[in-house]
C-alpha cells in the first residue's frame, strides 16, 4: 500500500486553496447569495477583530497588556493621519484604522496553520472581489470628500502647480490616467502579494511531499531543504501580511490626504 | 510550437520581471538603509516615503506575477 502511494507524485494544485465553496445555499430573486467559506472567515475576522477591540477598551488608567496592544495600534493609524494630513485627518481615523485591522486580521488569520486540526483557513484578502471593494470604498471616500470639499476645483489635482500652459492637456490627461488606475494599483498589490505568499508556500509543501515519497535520499535532498525554507517563508509570510495591510493604510491616507488638502 | 508550451514559456518568462522588480525593491530599502545609517535622526521621517516607494516598485513585480498566472491558468 505504501509503496503504490510512495510511486504515484502528489497531486498539490497550488490554486485549490483559493476555491470559492458554498457553505449553505442561499438564493435572492435568481441571485446566488450563498454563505461561502469566504464570507464565514470575514465573519471570523470580524469577531476576532471586534473582540480584540473590545478587549482593549476599558479604559484603565494604567493600562494593562491588552490595551496597550489596542492603543498601541489606535495611537499608529492616529499618527500616521496626523502626520500626512493634519488636523484635518482625525475623522477619517475610525476608517484607516478598520480598514487597516481588518486586512491585517484577516492576513494573520488565514496564515494560521489550523489545517493540522482540519480548519483550513481562507485567505479572502487573496481575492480581487474583496480587495477591490475595499479599494473602492476609499476611492469613493476620496471622490466624495474631494467633490463635497473643493467642488470642481477638485480637477485641480490633475494639474500640478506651475505646469505650463502649452503642457497643460498633456499633465491632464497622464494625471487622470494615474489617479483612475490608483483603486486597480491598490487592490492588485494587497491580492496578488497573498495570492504570490499562499502559491509559493503550496508549491514548496509539494517539493516537500514528494521529496520525501521518493526516498531518503531525495527527502534529505529535497525536502529537508524545501521544509526550512518553508518555515523562512512562513516568517516573510507574516512580515508581508503587516507590510501590505500597512501599505493598503497608508496609500489610503495619501489619496484622503489629496482630496482634503489638493496639493 | 503548441500552445500549451508557448504558455508555459511566456509564463517563464514573465519569471523574470519578478527578478527585476527584486532589484528594485533591493534598491530602495538599501538606499534608505545607507541614508539612515548616515543620518538617523531622519529616518523615521522617510518611513512614509520608504513604503510608498516600496509598494510601487512592488506592484510592477507583482504584475508579473499576475501575467504568469494569467498565461497558465486564464489564458
Amino acid at each position: 500500500m505504501s509503496a503504490a502511494v510512495a510511486a504515484e507524485p502528489a497531486k498539490v494544485d497550488p490554486m485549490y486553496q483559493f476555491t470559492i465553496k458554498p457553505l449553505a445555499e442561499l438564493e435572492l430573486a435568481g441571485f446566488d447569495i450563498s454563505f461561502t467559506n469566504s464570507a464565514a472567515w470575514m465573519l471570523v475576522t470580524t469577531i476576532v477583530l471586534f473582540g480584540f477591540v473590545l478587549g482593549g477598551m476599558k479604559r484603565q488608567l494604567v493600562p494593562g497588556r491588552w490595551q496597550m496592544a489596542v492603543e498601541f495600534f489606535t495611537s499608529f493609524i492616529d499618527d500616521m493621519l496626523q502626520a500626512n494630513i493634519g488636523d484635518a485627518g482625525r475623522k477619517y481615523v475610525p476608517y484607516v484604522f478598520s480598514l487597516f485591522m481588518f486586512i491585517l486580521f484577516a492576513n494573520i488569520l488565514g496564515l494560521l496553520p489550523l489545517g493540522v486540526v482540519g480548519l483550513h483557513p481562507f485567505t479572502f484578502t487573496s481575492h480581487f472581489t474583496v480587495t477591490g471593494v475595499l479599494a473602492l470604498i476609499t476611492i469613493s471616500i476620496v471622490l466624495v470628500v474631494g467633490f463635497w470639499k473643493h467642488g470642481l476645483h477638485f480637477f485641480g489635482l490633475f494639474v500640478p502647480h506651475g505646469t505650463p500652459l502649452l503642457m497643460v492637456p498633456l499633465i491632464f490627461v497622464i494625471e487622470l490616467f494615474s489617479f483612475i488606475l490608483r483603486p486597480f494599483s491598490l487592490a492588485l498589490r494587497l491580492f496578488v502579494a497573498m495570492m504570490a505568499g499562499h502559491v509559493l508556500l503550496e508549491v514548496l509543501s509539494s517539493f516537500v511531499i514528494d521529496g520525501s515519497n521518493a526516498g531518503a535520499l531525495w527527502g534529505g535532498v529535497v525536502g529537508l531543504p524545501s521544509f526550512l525554507l518553508m518555515i523562512g517563508i512562513c516568517a516573510l509570510e507574516i512580515l508581508v501580511s503587516g507590510i501590505q495591510a500597512y501599505v493598503f493604510a497608508l496609500l489610503t491616507v495619501f489619496y484622503i490626504n489629496d482630496a482634503e488638502n489638493l496639493h | 510550437m503548441d500552445m500549451e508550451a508557448a504558455k508555459l514559456i511566456g509564463a517563464g518568462l514573465a519569471a523574470i520581471g519578478t527578478g527585476l522588480a527584486a532589484i528594485g525593491v533591493g534598491n530602495i530599502w538599501g538606499s534608505f538603509l545607507s541614508s539612515a545609517l548616515r543620518n538617523p535622526g531622519a529616518a523615521d521621517g522617510q518611513q512614509g516615503r520608504l513604503f510608498v516607494g516600496f509598494a510601487v516598485t512592488e506592484l510592477l513585480g507583482l504584475l508579473a506575477f499576475v501575467v504568469a498566472m494569467i498565461l497558465i491558468f486564464v489564458a
